[in-house]
């Protein structure tokens, strides 16, 4: 089973340490969220197991063999047309030019784009439809892998709902793996099997969160439930500089459907550093 | 050849939206006339007098050679800055200190006026083609250069970032990252580097060499045939409006179409 590792990771710009004792594991078909606020370090981490970035201390061990990424912003390359776009990993892969326009535009009418849309240029497209190419761009290579970091951060609502089902459909019919960074904790509630909350300054995992139910039967309320007790946790509140509530209650033992998991021996260590 | 047939394909809606520019150079052509009615031929021949003598010119054989041999410098010197401003620009812009020592040495280019380089080519290289070709290159390279630089300093390391990640060969990455950006910069500054050689390249003949347009200006102004000397310029501009708006504006149009802006 494909799985990917991060054990006792850490990273540093110059003299400028980013984030350390990062553990966590990803398998096959599971969904993991890393909530945290600006700055905590999760790009960088996600551009470490993207391979973007040398690992400097640490080691990441991936057995996924087809990582593909979506990015904060769209991303799509401005003279290549809607179709090209979304084609751009099978080019590198050098799958024939009409195979792999066959397969983008079968993705991409199943991701809500129009037949007609695939010879606009990304400028005639709007912000929604050009997440749409950027998450075809990556579903089209059929990843084992699908690493995300905040690509939904700046869509509205609606659109945020209808790329969410997409994303899961996708997700449960092809069982990727799949890690996403966000600080939307509502979108870590809907999406994730596993939320790791990070703290910034030096960046690190303080809590690691289950969430019962699978994704594609949680409902809205549910999901608001869920989400307001994970910010009445006093790590994410610390996390996010939200102040302390006023009646501090245990953290554990309230939570219906958010259970601690247990945390690895390694982990620990490392927590106790920090 | 599918730039070329995408040429052909759209020339005729093109030439059809050219009526507003027919319009405002026929407003040109008015005003023209106005003055010259104001104060006599010769001071300035009337639009007709003047065609009608640029027709004369072209029947008797004068004009031909002399546009060529204008025509074969203007292209050689540009050619020479395209080609060298280009592969120095891209070069320079690839490394951080060359574009930050290229700079200052550019503005010098830029701001010396073509006339005092043309003094010393007709000193270096005397009444041979080398100057006008000399003096065409050297005005219109750092034209050149600056759009090379600038296309290569302004590649986005977002799109490079996502070329990586989704591990895009050597081959594709120059192809079809980096070279369709850095042709858009060069594009628009081949361009205005060609206009620009095609008023030095005038400039450059009426004072170094014995044929060619400036030097058949330089004959009719000696001759006081005002009505030639409008005849030379009408044929040296309208060679130019040709070369612009019937090759390069729809090239550049088709090669930039991804840039259009949303209506």
């Amino acid at each position: 089973m494909s799985q990917l590792h991060a054990r006792n990771l850490a990273h540093a710009y110059g003299r400028d340490e980013i984030f350390a004792g990062i553990d966590f594991s990803l398998a096959a078909g599971e969904v993991v969220a890393l909530v945290g606020p600006s700055g905590c370090g999760k790009t960088t981490l996600l551009h470490l197991c993207a391979g973007l970035l040398d690992v400097q201390d640490g080691m990441i061990d991936n057995h996924f063999e087809r990582p593909a990424s979506m990015f904060q912003q769209p991303r799509l390359l401005p003279w290549k047309t809607t179709a090209d776009n979304i084609a751009l990993g099978l080019k590198a892969q050098g799958v024939d030019k009409a195979a792999r326009q066959q397969r983008a535009l079968a993705l991409a009418l199943r991701l809500g784009l129009a037949a007609g849309d695939l010879g606009k240029f990304p400028h005639q497209l709007s912000g929604g439809m050009q997440s749409r190419v950027s998450l075809a761009r990556a579903l089209v290579l059929q990843p084992d892998l699908l690493l995300l970091d905040e690509p939904f951060a700046a869509l509205d609502i609606g659109l945020k709902e209808e790329l969410y089902a997409l994303l899961l459909a996708e997700q449960a019919a092809r069982g990727m793996g799949v890690l996403m960074i966000t600080h939307d904790l509502m979108e870590a509630v809907r999406l994730a099997d596993r939320i790791l909350v990070m703290a910034a300054e030096p960046g690190r995992i303080v809590r690691r969160l289950e969430l019962g139910l699978p994704a594609l039967q949680r409902d809205d309320a549910w999901i608001y439930r869920q989400t307001a007790e994970l910010l009445q946790l006093s790590a994410v509140r610390d996390s996010f500089g939200l102040t302390p509530r006023a009646t501090p209650a245990s953290d554990a033992g309230q939570c219906t459907a958010l259970r601690e998991t247990v945390v690895t021996p390694l982990a620990a260590k490392a927590r106790s550093r920090c | 050849m599918t730039l070329l047939r995408a040429w052909l394909r759209g020339l005729p809606a093109y030439l059809w939206s050219g009526w507003g520019a027919l319009a405002s150079l026929f407003l040109l052509f008015a005003a023209w006339e106005l003055v010259a009615a104001q104060y006599g031929a010769l001071v300035l021949p009337a639009p007709l007098e003047t065609l009608q003598r640029l027709r004369e010119l072209l029947v008797a054989g004068e004009a031909l050679p002399e546009l060529l041999a204008t025509g074969r410098r203007a292209l050689l010197g540009f050619a020479i800055s395209a080609l060298v401003g280009s592969v120095l620009g891209l070069a320079a812009g690839v490394s951080m200190t060359a574009s930050m020592m290229a700079r200052p040495l550019v503005t010098v280019l830029m701001g010396m006026p073509p006339i005092a380089w043309l003094v010393l080519a007709m000193l270096w290289f005397g009444a041979s083609d080398g100057t006008p070709v000399f003096t065409v290159f050297v005005a219109s390279f750092p034209l050149v250069f600056v759009g090379a630089l600038q296309g290569t300093r302004t590649l986005d390391n977002q799109l490079k970032d996502m070329a990586l990640a989704f591990r895009l060969p050597r081959r594709m990455l120059f192809f079809d990252v980096y070279l369709p950006h850095v042709i858009s910069y060069l594009f628009p500054a081949w361009i205005t580097a060609l206009a620009m050689s095609w008023k030095v390249v005038v400039m450059a003949e009426l004072f170094a060499t014995q044929d060619g347009v400036g030097a058949a200006l330089a004959v009719s102004r000696s001759h006081l045939d005002t009505a030639a000397t409008m005849a030379w310029i009408v044929a040296v501009v309208g060679l130019l409006l040709a070369v612009e708006y019937l090759l390069l504006e729809p090239i550049k149009r088709e090669v930039e179409r991804w840039r259009e802006v949303p209506t």
